[in-house]
């Protein structure tokens, strides 16, 4: 019996989750690299050490981004993955695809690369994973061609992204994924031609249940939300009732703001509109029920980012309340606005919300052009460090 | 290390062709590297970029932003792309001789 060259690993082919590993043995069958990738790894696992050399500046012509260089540390044990570049392709919005154009993207990937991939990367992106520094140029002009372009590395725009939104969710105030695309070919060249301080991303979600996690990974938060009362549909209500939801328990008192009132005798959902939050709990409860309101439009949020350098931070509200209809000037505007004021601030790799945190709110908001108003806060601050504006302080009145 | 002979000497450089010691750089070398980057001749222009990038390295230890780039050489980003058509950081900073960049690229 041949003892296995991957014993490590192999492990992980046991049990009910589908297993990466049997993937990739399907991929080496028919691609080396794939192989040596596997065998990389189960030395990775043995040594509990990575074995990818640092850094790696790869691209392709034209663009400064979209391609992630890498280079095993151990080149003569794993020849075909001596280079194993990462290529991002840019996903349609809300990842929604025909066979037809994932079976074109299979036969460019098999051509050129490992025939491995993410579907898809955290930002995103369709990840190819892994081929030479020669292929990149021949796959780009081939994806190109099939209508494919690439996604966004290094410090420019990254590729948005958007939940699924009015193609299949009833919740979506907003068209998430005609604004993703509108915004990507907006910006193709921050996107492309990284020019910036550091990385900047976008993403949209229809609602606040915000299901492509915008507010954590966003430096700009596109969050769909409306004015004005739900849309409450009380004989559907009544029927949730009947059939054994307890209201007073599951909805009216898990209310964050005690906006719900259910009229037992009536057989009535009363809202209290001024004091909805538009959480989204009690539509999610109650969905035949319940709707957002009609008068809809975003909730603009800045600076989420992960934990480098100044700590982790969630987006924060810049705008309470934007309609979004195309071709979403205001929201490019602004946008161009916001990405101006920052390239010219920051220093290197000072991603935007830590920017804001340096230089103060009011120097951002008077940048920008955004009137501070208080949904901005969750509470005024506590100190009495207070600076003003030269032009806001009279002497001697 | 892999090595190449780049204008009639042989210089060490990493795997995405950057030269690894900055010393051993000179316009020669430049223009031998311009070849791995698509770029057939050095103009004028090409040395303004080259020259700002190479000055500014050895006066602060790094390469300046791209912001910066553009502002003191005067060239927008679209025109550097059109001087260096893989860009101000694989083409320029490798044409004139700066440590590849690093980080989240």
């Amino acid at each position: 019996m041949v003892e296995s060259r991957t014993p490590r690993v192999d492990e992980l082919e046991k049990g009910p989750w589908p297993s990466f590993v049997k993937e990739m043995k399907r991929a080496a069958e028919k691609k080396p690299a794939a192989g040596d990738l596997l065998r990389q790894l189960d030395l990775s696992y043995e040594e509990k050490v990575g074995h990818w050399k640092h850094g790696g500046i790869v691209g392709v012509r034209g663009y400064g981004g979209g391609v992630i260089g890498r280079y095993s540390n151990k080149p003569e044990e794993f020849p075909h993955i001596r280079e194993f570049h990462t290529i991002r392709v840019n996903q349609p919005s809300g990842w929604f695809y025909t066979t037809k154009a994932l079976r074109s993207l299979c036969d460019i990937w098999d051509k050129y690369g490992s025939g491995l991939t993410n579907f898809h990367g955290s930002t995103g992106d369709i990840i190819l994973l892994g081929t030479t520094t020669e292929n990149l140029q021949p796959c780009f002009d081939e994806l190109s061609d099939a209508g494919f372009d690439l996604g966004g590395s290094g410090g420019g725009l990254r590729t948005p992204s958007a939940c699924v939104g009015p193609a299949r969710c009833e919740y979506s105030c907003i068209d998430t994924l005609d604004v993703c695309h509108s915004l990507t070919l907006e910006f193709q060249d921050f996107l492309h031609r990284p020019q910036w301080p550091y990385k900047f991303k976008i993403k949209v979600s229809g609602c606040g249940n915000d299901c492509v996690a915008a507010i954590a990974r966003a430096d700009l938060a596109i969050i769909g939300t409306w004015k004005g009362p739900l849309q409450i549909n009380q004989a559907a209500v009544a029927e949730y009732v009947k059939n054994g939801l307890d209201i007073e328990a599951e909805v009216v008192e898990r209310c964050p703001t005690g906006a719900l009132a259910w009229d037992a005798a009536n057989e009535e959902l009363k809202l209290s509109v001024e004091e909805c939050v538009r959480c989204m709990h009690c539509i999610n409860r109650m969905p035949k029920a319940l709707k957002p309101g009609t008068e809809r439009g975003a909730t603009l949020l800045v600076g989420g980012k992960a934990t480098i350098l100044k700590s982790a931070f969630l987006g924060w509200v810049i705008v309470p309340f934007m309609s979004l209809t195309p071709p979403y000037t205001e929201l490019k505007d602004l946008l161009g606005r916001i990405f101006d004021w920052w390239d010219e601030n920051a220093k290197n790799r000072e991603r935007i919300g830590e920017l804001i945190y340096r230089l103060g709110m009011r120097t951002f908001l008077k940048a920008v052009g955004l009137p501070p108003v208080p949904q901005m806060v969750f509470r005024p601050r506590a100190n009495p460090y207070v600076f003003w504006w030269p032009e806001e302080v009279k002497r001697n009145a | 290390m892999p090595k190449m002979v780049l204008a009639g000497i042989e210089i060490e450089v990493d795997e995405d062709g950057f030269i690894q010691d900055p010393d051993k750089w000179n316009e020669a070398v430049a223009k031998a590297l311009a070849e791995t980057e698509g770029v057939t001749e050095l103009t004028e222009d090409h040395w303004k970029v080259i020259n700002y990038l190479r000055q500014y390295y050895l006066q602060f230890g790094i390469a300046p932003m791209i912001r910066k780039l553009c502002k003191e050489t005067g060239f927008t980003l679209k025109q550097i792309y059109d001087l260096f058509p893989s860009g101000p950081a694989k083409g320029a900073c490798k044409i004139a001789g700066l440590p590849k960049p690093t980080g989240c690229v």
